[in-house]
């Protein structure tokens, strides 16, 4: 049986904005390491009609935290659509499709297909991992489920399919950088619908990359969401640029994030919480400026961790509300 | 080849308990290439537990001995008579070793003495690293040579996560990134195309997760007696 969703491939609000071809906004709510729901809707709250919808993030840093369907819900429930995000380091396939259908059949419509951090950044590094899948074969389990009706061993789905938006994440600056636009063409070949990329703080290589997608016309197959991660502090940055494995940041950040709070006393914590914010939102707002120009961009997806209350200011600063409506 | 490596002290005299006569037996193949569980490893091993017992006012009687390979009958069943004076033996093999010996003289416990860790090589003297995990469905032929199951943190098949910087994993700057040498691999041989084909999901259930294996060839079992 398939799905009434009028030609579209899951009727997300995310997809209908996109395949009308709108400069979509995606944000990010990170579920709490309790089973407090009024967590979720505060942040729910900080971005309906802000965003388009809202990624929920899954075990993020492999940190246990309320579960990213069940946050979902939550998130419906206040008006935001949902991105739920899925890796593959905690879930073997059978694991994961019944949650995908578990997820479907609580009204979530767009998926995030992840590999997920490694278990050893997390707060449980004696985990055991699962990786039964990669990302890449995750992609093409949905898409089959989705297409075909079928299990990933190939039975039949009888009844309603989950049909979701299928979205994976990629980074332009983890190397080998050269194997990055075609491991894009083979998510794309898995069936993926759109991308959101890693944090961008390197807007030439970030460029670079799109060069390359552009040229193999990729981003007509696939919609690309740049990353925009607004800095808190200049420590942040700092810790981004020499920290975060697979980041790339570049040294102009970190001399504005230091510059901005230049002549405020170290003492005085307040002020200089306040200076760093508002450069580090001013800067979201450049990024996204100079990066809508980028040709084969259909989006951005702002990463602003526990900092939610920063993602109107920067949405509204580059220009980009009302947030669109399609039927 | 198995490599493995010593248990600390203190857990291995926590295993022995109360026994009052040891046998510390090593293995001549796997352990004694790595240094962790040959002949010299036995003895050096024997006279610490001599020692430390004795200071600890508990003295156990510890002997030695070392087979060439504690993982097949016929290396071990010559001990079975010398066996008879031990209430237990402490192998330095790996954890097949240890399993045949219990498995061949169920009388007396065997007790590991090593942490068996991997299957692999000496990358250069004195440095061992993992190169094969066993799962059996060798996938090498696909992937230029380096194998993403034992090397890759995330057994990823179609390619490096978004954690690979400058050649190395995200795990730890120690390990270097699977994805990188097989995607240099590829270039080498000017056959990247071959890894833009999309991976199957792995068959696991020829690996452990089907559960323990066994191999039977029939053209080499000897037949029955009647
Ligand atoms: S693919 Fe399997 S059998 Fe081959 S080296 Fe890797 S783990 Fe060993
Ligand atoms: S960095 Fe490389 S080796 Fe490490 S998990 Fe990612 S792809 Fe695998």
């Amino acid at each position: 049986m398939s799905n009434q969703t009028n030609g579209y491939k899951s009727g997300s609000n995310l997809e209908k904005l996109l395949r009308a071809g709108h400069f979509v906004v995606t944000a990010e709510i990170g579920p709490p390491q309790s089973a407090d729901p009024e967590v979720i809707r505060r942040k729910a709250r900080l971005l309906k009609g802000v965003v388009d919808a809202a990624n929920i993030t899954d075990n993020q840093t492999a940190i246990v935290r309320m579960s990213s369907i069940a946050s979902a819900v939550l998130a419906l429930q206040e008006g935001v659509e949902p991105i739920v995000q899925m890796t593959c380091r905690d879930r073997n396939r059978l694991a994961m499709q019944s949650d995908l259908l578990g997820a479907y059949a609580l009204g979530a419509r767009n998926l995030l297909c992840l590999t997920g951090d490694h278990q050893s950044f997390g707060n449980h590094p004696t985990a055991k991992n699962v990786h039964d899948l990669d990302s890449i074969q995750f992609i093409r389990m949905v898409r089959d489920m989705r297409d075909e009706g079928r299990f990933q061993c190939g039975d039949e789905i009888k009844g309603v399919r989950p049909a979701f938006f299928i979205g994976a994440a990629e980074n332009p600056f983890a190397d080998p950088f050269d194997f990055r636009p075609y491991r894009l063409a083979k998510k794309i070949a898995a069936g993926v619908d759109f991308i959101q990329t890693q944090i961008i703080l390197d807007i030439p290589r970030f460029r670079e990359f799109m060069k390359r997608v552009v040229d193999m016309g990729l981003h007509e197959k696939v919609y690309i969401l740049a990353g925009i991660g607004p800095l808190k502090s200049a420590g942040a940055a700092r810790y981004m640029r020499d920290k975060v494995p697979g980041m790339r940041v570049r040294e102009e950040y970190v001399e504005r994030m230091e510059a901005a709070v230049a002549g405020i006393p170290k003492e005085d914590k307040k002020a200089r919480k306040e200076a760093w914010e508002r450069e580090g939102i001013r800067i979201a707002i450049e990024q996204i400026q100079e990066i809508r120009e980028i040709p084969g961009v259909a989006g951005v997806h702002i990463m602003a961790i526990e900092w939610e209350e920063a993602v109107r200011p920067i949405v509204e600063g580059a220009g980009l509300l009302p947030r669109p409506v399609v039927e | 080849m198995i490599v493995g490596e010593q248990k600390p002290l203190e857990e291995i005299l926590s295993l022995l308990g109360n026994a009052r006569r040891v046998l510390v037996a090593g293995c001549g193949t796997c352990v004694t290439v790595c240094f962790a569980g040959g002949e010299k490893e036995a003895a050096i091993l024997a006279s610490a537990l001599r020692m430390k017992s004795q200071l600890e006012g508990r003295p156990m009687e510890v002997d030695e001995v070392t087979v060439q390979r504690q993982c097949e009958w016929e290396y071990i069943d010559p001990l079975a008579e010398r066996l008879k004076d031990y209430n237990v033996v402490l192998s330095l093999a790996c954890g097949i070793g240890v399993q045949a010996m219990n498995e061949r003289f169920p009388d007396v416990i065997t007790l590991p003495g090593l942490n068996t860790t991997f299957l692999g090589l000496p990358e250069e003297h004195g440095v061992w690293v993992e190169r094969c995990q066993a799962c059996g469905d060798c996938i090498l032929g696909v992937t230029f040579g380096i194998c993403p199951i034992a090397r890759c943190s995330k057994q990823l098949l179609n390619g490096p996560c978004g954690g690979s910087q400058n050649g190395v994993c995200e795990v730890n700057p120690d390990i270097p990134c699977a994805w990188q040498l097989i995607w240099e691999r590829a270039i080498k041989f000017g056959q990247v195309e071959r890894l833009l084909e999309v991976q199957p999901p792995k068959n696991w259930s020829r690996s452990r997760d089907g559960g323990p294996r066994k191999i039977v060839r029939e053209d080499l079992r000897l037949p029955e007696s009647e």
